[in-house]
């Protein structure tokens, strides 16, 4: 199960990473996307793995083990908040797109002359 | 003495706080400013002299503010002897530059400014010289060469003064940045950033293998600053500054620090091999190397600066010695070096003031036009020379004296030749500045005709001229504040007996030597001054500035090459120095071997992890095709969403389909008006070397991941799993988590997701505001799409659904603390029942039937969460500590009633206004662009074929 989780993360984070690096806003937020995932997945894996234990603890019963609740909390508020995040990027790469009529996050090669301002 | 050390901090802060009244007070005209900035001078003389007795009595006065004592951050200050002699000198002078300044500055000059950098200074000076704590002291260290910057370049016009003060911070800042490593090390040796602790342990820190690395870090800091060979040359070029400062920082202060620091350390770093070779040596050549340029300068600023570069060499090499006498002879030379050079630096610039020019081969005979500062400088001068009866020559033969015994490297000739070849160039350059200056036929062609300047402006050269006579005559008059200044030095009670005539000496044949060579010397000096004219020498300015250059150049090529304005290349170099980064930390660490067993994969787990495999690889391959990739992006959230239900995590489950949802949603609003799909732009090789960079972090974290998912840990949850109910009153732990244990944090995190959802809707603001408005109005939706849009089912179909799905929200929220749930993923489940209405019915729709705006929704949100955390308070508990209880209703069942829910609520709110806002703001677009909006709930009625769009009514 190990594995698992851990492949998981890898492979999450892989593909975050590569969309990461391409050159238009769209597949960035996407990458991004793919990251928070993998971000989110490490910090729960990171209270070890326990099946068919939940924190909520019970009055009666023999199954008395939890899993670790900590973890659980900060990646319950880190999903909320990576949402915010996207929905930011989201917006700030939409208002480029309809002022500049690209969605192209680098500087380089840019046909208009207007927007090729790199200060020296 | 618990009440006169307590004055020490309040010392240390006065010229700080008097900084702010000169800018004020220039209001009022130059003589109130220059009073003002007196009258705070005064002040903090008044405070020392009230602390002086006891310290002359051999207390030490100590005041120690806690500020984080665990990590040794105090503001400490303790003043002992050498820190009296200092601030004395500090503040004196200080006083005697601020009543000089008020002549000297012109009309022109912003007197304010001048005055408020001043006091900075002094306050820093002050501040070194009266520290206790190491960082502290390093601190105000840095204030001083901030503050020198700004009054050196205070003539912002001149090039010059702007060059000579970048130089300067930048020698002198390197210096103290080199001094910071030092004086870590130092107190990670001793154990204390306490000088008090660290001078105990001065036989420790010697012993200790880190003591060169210390020694050589906290002498980098203390010669950049003291301007010792080779860090020398950055003193002349600080002489673009008004004449003030320059007597001020270069004969009596900052140029002191260093030395301060070297006569501050000396019971804890002196006596070595190291110390000596390096200290004595350095201040050697650089007393020799500084007199011999001094002779050659004809600016009369450039040469008492170089003469202090050569007398600061002397202090050092005193120092460097190691021996007691020497600590002596050092500390009794540093007053009379201040009163001869504070003297001779405020002469020249009288003269400069007068006679418009420094120079001194268009000066002379000035003796017979301004007397009186001629006598002044003559005096001073004479005591620069070493001439009897003048206060320097008594500390110059306690040197002679003290070099004529020292052995270097088994030469016993070396120091003592050396030596009196300084001393013999020091004559020299002496009696030139006098002669040349003064002596001689008065000229005719002086740029302006000079003569002596009103009482003020010759008051403060005067008396420092009087003051080197009296030592000069009777020096047993400073012999108290020579003892306890080099017994607070040396660390040990010094009896030193300042005599006039010591008999006959070695000494005095040094003397009579260097006295009479420098004679000669002066009188050769014409044909001399041909020769080293002529002779070529490296400008330390062009190597400055080309060492400089080069810095900038490699910074400029590192910078043009990572950062060429593709952010893909920046992310690049981020994640694989990341990746290098973990490898090199696992090869270093290596792995403690595996703790926890194995846990077997059952099949369903299997099926999903393949899925999100599968859509993974499909979304990096097929993300130009940016629907598809949405799709693609939405089976990985649902297979997290199903992985955390298997892991024990409902709450992370419940949170995250949500999310994503609402993600999803956001997402093709706004792909509604961003291009359909991603051009293929980059190159193969770019997209394989993009694969390997990917896939190498992917591999890593995945490698971590598994090792510490093999791994037992500690954990501090048992406490929250024990307490959950007994304090907080809830089964669900990870709520109570949230909104008891850790509330302080899920307070600031709704305030933040607030303040996203405000930004969006700012942008959103500015965005329709500016040019991005007229293209959406020219909007060209390329697409066919169905006059459909609202269509009957759905439209029924979510008007059902709302109030179960506001129940369910309800429901979620108040079954939060104990089952999974709560307020994050209620404000979640309502927003989506909100948003399908917006989706199913239409805009307009909608908005007619919302009663509260969303940004008073977070607005109420963050405030019934922080009232609920105030409330603790009338309880006598801290900020957002909860209470809990039961509350029995007849009909009902007893349910139990906590604070927190209430907390909760705060949430609640927060989540659902923020999430509405977003995707509002995001909708408020496609109104922009000119779509329509139907005013009932459905749009289209496919019975009516005449009722189509003709009752849209367009909304802006």
């Amino acid at each position: 199960m190990e594995i698992v989780v851990a492949s998981t993360i890898g492979i999450l984070t892989a593909g975050g990473v590569y969309l990461l690096l391409r050159l238009r806003a769209f597949p960035v937020i996407l990458g991004l996307s793919l990251l928070s995932y993998a971000v989110n997945v490490f910090l729960f894996a990171t209270g070890r793995i326990t099946i068919d234990a939940p924190p909520i603890l019970q009055d009666h019963g023999e199954h008395l083990t939890y899993t670790d609740p900590l973890p659980q909390a900060l990646v319950l508020t880190a999903i909320v908040i990576s949402f915010g995040m996207t929905a930011v990027l989201v917006l700030i790469s939409l208002g480029s797109f309809l002022e500049s009529a690209h969605d192209r996050i680098d500087m380089i090669g840019e046909d208009e002359a207007e927007t090729l301002e790199v200060d020296e | 003495m618990e009440g006169a050390g307590s004055l020490l901090p309040i010392m240390a802060l006065v010229p700080f706080l008097g900084a702010l009244l000169p800018g004020l007070f220039i209001r009022a005209g130059r003589n109130a400013c220059a009073t003002i900035t007196m009258a705070t001078t005064i002040l903090a003389i008044v405070m020392l002299l009230v602390m002086a007795p006891a310290v002359m009595r051999g207390e030490v006065l100590e005041a120690r503010i806690d500020w984080l004592p665990q990590l040794g951050l105090t503001a400490g200050f303790f003043l002992d002897g050498l820190g009296l002699l200092f601030a004395g000198m500090i503040l004196g002078v200080g006083l005697l530059i601020i009543l000089y300044a008020r002549f000297y500055l012109s009309p022109k000059d912003p007197m304010g400014q001048f005055y408020t950098y001043l006091l900075l200074f002094q306050g820093a000076m002050l501040g070194i010289v009266v520290s206790d704590n190491i960082l502290l002291l390093l601190i105000f260290w840095e204030l001083t060469s901030l503050s020198s910057f700004l009054l050196i370049g205070y003539w912002k016009h001149l090039p010059e003064g702007r060059q000579g003060a970048r130089m300067a911070l930048t020698v002198t800042g390197a210096g103290g940045l080199a001094m910071i490593g030092g004086m870590l090390i130092l107190g990670n040796i001793a154990g204390s950033y306490h000088l008090t602790d660290i001078l105990e342990h001065g036989e420790e820190i010697r012993a200790s293998e880190w003591y060169l690395p210390a020694l050589i870090l906290i002498l980098a800091g203390a010669f950049t600053k003291s301007a010792q060979f080779p860090f020398h040359f950055w003193l002349p070029h600080a002489m673009a500054a008004p004449t003030p400062v320059s007597a001020y920082l270069h004969s009596a202060t900052m140029v002191k620090a260093g030395v301060f620091l070297m006569a501050r350390m000396w019971p804890v770093l002196a006596g070595t091999n190291e110390w000596f070779y390096i200290v004595a040596t350095v201040g050697l050549i650089t007393m020799i190397l500084g007199a011999l340029i001094a002779l050659f300068k004809d600016d009369l600023k450039a040469l008492l600066a170089f003469s202090t570069v050569s007398h600061l060499g002397l202090l050092t090499m005193l120092l460097g010695f190691g021996t007691e006498a020497a600590v002596i002879a050092a500390i009794f030379h540093i007053i009379n070096h201040l009163t001869f050079k504070a003297a001779l630096f405020m002469s020249a610039g009288i003269v400069d003031h007068e006679a418009h020019t420094r120079d001194i081969k268009r000066l002379g005979g000035l003796a017979r036009l301004m007397p009186i500062t001629a006598t002044i400088a003559t005096i001073a001068g004479f005591s620069m020379a070493g001439f009897p009866l003048f206060n320097g020559f008594l500390s110059k033969e306690m040197m002679l004296e003290e070099a004529s015994h020292t052995e270097w490297w088994h030469s016993h000739y070396f120091v003592p030749v050396l030596a009196t070849l300084g001393a013999l160039l020091s004559v020299a350059y002496s009696l030139r500045f006098i002669f040349h200056t003064f002596g001689g036929p008065v000229r005719k062609d002086y740029p302006h005709k000079p003569h002596d300047p009103p009482f003020g402006m010759y008051a403060a050269p005067g008396l420092l001229a009087v003051l080197v006579v009296l030592i000069g005559v009777m020096p047993w008059l400073v012999e108290p504040l020579v003892e306890v200044a080099s017994s607070a030095t040396a660390g040990a009670h010094l009896h030193p007996h300042l005599k006039i005539w010591h008999g006959i000496t070695p000494a005095l044949y040094m003397s009579g030597i260097a006295i009479l060579g420098g004679i000669v010397l002066m009188l050769l000096h014409r044909p001399l001054d041909a020769i080293w004219l002529r002779t070529p020498r490296p400008e330390a300015k062009a190597i400055f500035d080309a060492l400089i250059r080069a810095c900038a150049d490699g910074c400029r090529w590192i910078t043009t090459f990572t950062h060429n304005g593709a952010i893909s290349r920046y992310l690049a170099i981020f994640v694989v120095t990341s990746v290098i980064m973990g490898v090199i930390a696992w090869m270093g660490g290596g792995t403690m071997p595996a703790t926890r067993p194995i846990q077997p994969i059952p099949a369903i787990v299997a099926v999903g992890w393949v899925l999100l495999l599968v859509a993974t690889i499909s979304v990096a391959t097929m993300h130009r095709r940016r629907f598809r990739a949405l799709v693609l992006i939405g089976v990985i959230g649902l297979m997290i969403s199903a992985g955390f239900v298997f892991l024990s995590a409902p709450d992370l489950a419940l949170t995250q389909i949500s999310v994503e949802t609402v993600t999803i949603m956001l997402l093709l609003l706004a792909l509604h008006f961003l291009p359909k799909s991603t051009p293929n732009e980059s190159s193969r090789g770019l997209k394989s070397g993009h694969t390997v960079i990917a896939l190498a972090a992917g591999v890593g974290v995945a490698a971590l991941s598994f090792a510490f998912l093999t791994r037992d840990f500690s954990s501090i949850s048992e406490y929250h799993l024990a307490n959950s109910y007994k304090g907080g009153g809830g089964h669900n732990v990870v709520n109570v988590i949230l909104v008891d244990f850790r509330g302080y944090d899920t307070y600031g995190e709704i305030i933040v997701l607030g303040i996203a959802g405000l930004i969006i809707f700012a942008l959103m603001e500015a965005l329709l505001n500016g040019p991005a408005a007229a293209r959406l109005r020219n909007w060209d939706f390329s697409q066919d799409r169905s006059r459909d849009r609202h269509p009957l089912m759905m439209v029924v179909a979510t008007r059902v659904m709302m109030p179960i799905a506001c129940v369910v929200g309800i429901f979620i929220f108040l079954r939060g603390h104990n089952m999974p749930g709560g307020g994050f993923v209620a404000g979640l489940v309502i927003s989506i029942a909100l948003l399908m209405q917006y989706m199913a019915s239409g805009f307009a729709w909608t908005m007619s039937r919302q009663k509260i705006e969303y940004h008073s929704m977070i607005g109420w949100g963050v405030i019934v969460a922080g009232l609920t955390g105030v409330g603790a308070w009338f309880a006598g508990k801290p900020f957002l500590t909860s209470a809990y209880g039961y509350i029995h209703i007849p009909p009902i069942e007893e349910f139990e009633w906590a604070t927190a829910a209430l907390f909760d609520l705060g949430v609640f709110l927060t989540v659902l206004g923020a999430v509405m806002l977003m995707l509002f703001s995001l909708s408020r677009i496609a109104r922009y662009a000119g779509e329509t909006v139907n005013i009932t709930a459905m749009d289209y009625d496919p019975s009516h074929p005449e009722y189509t769009e003709s009752d849209a009514e367009e909304v802006h």
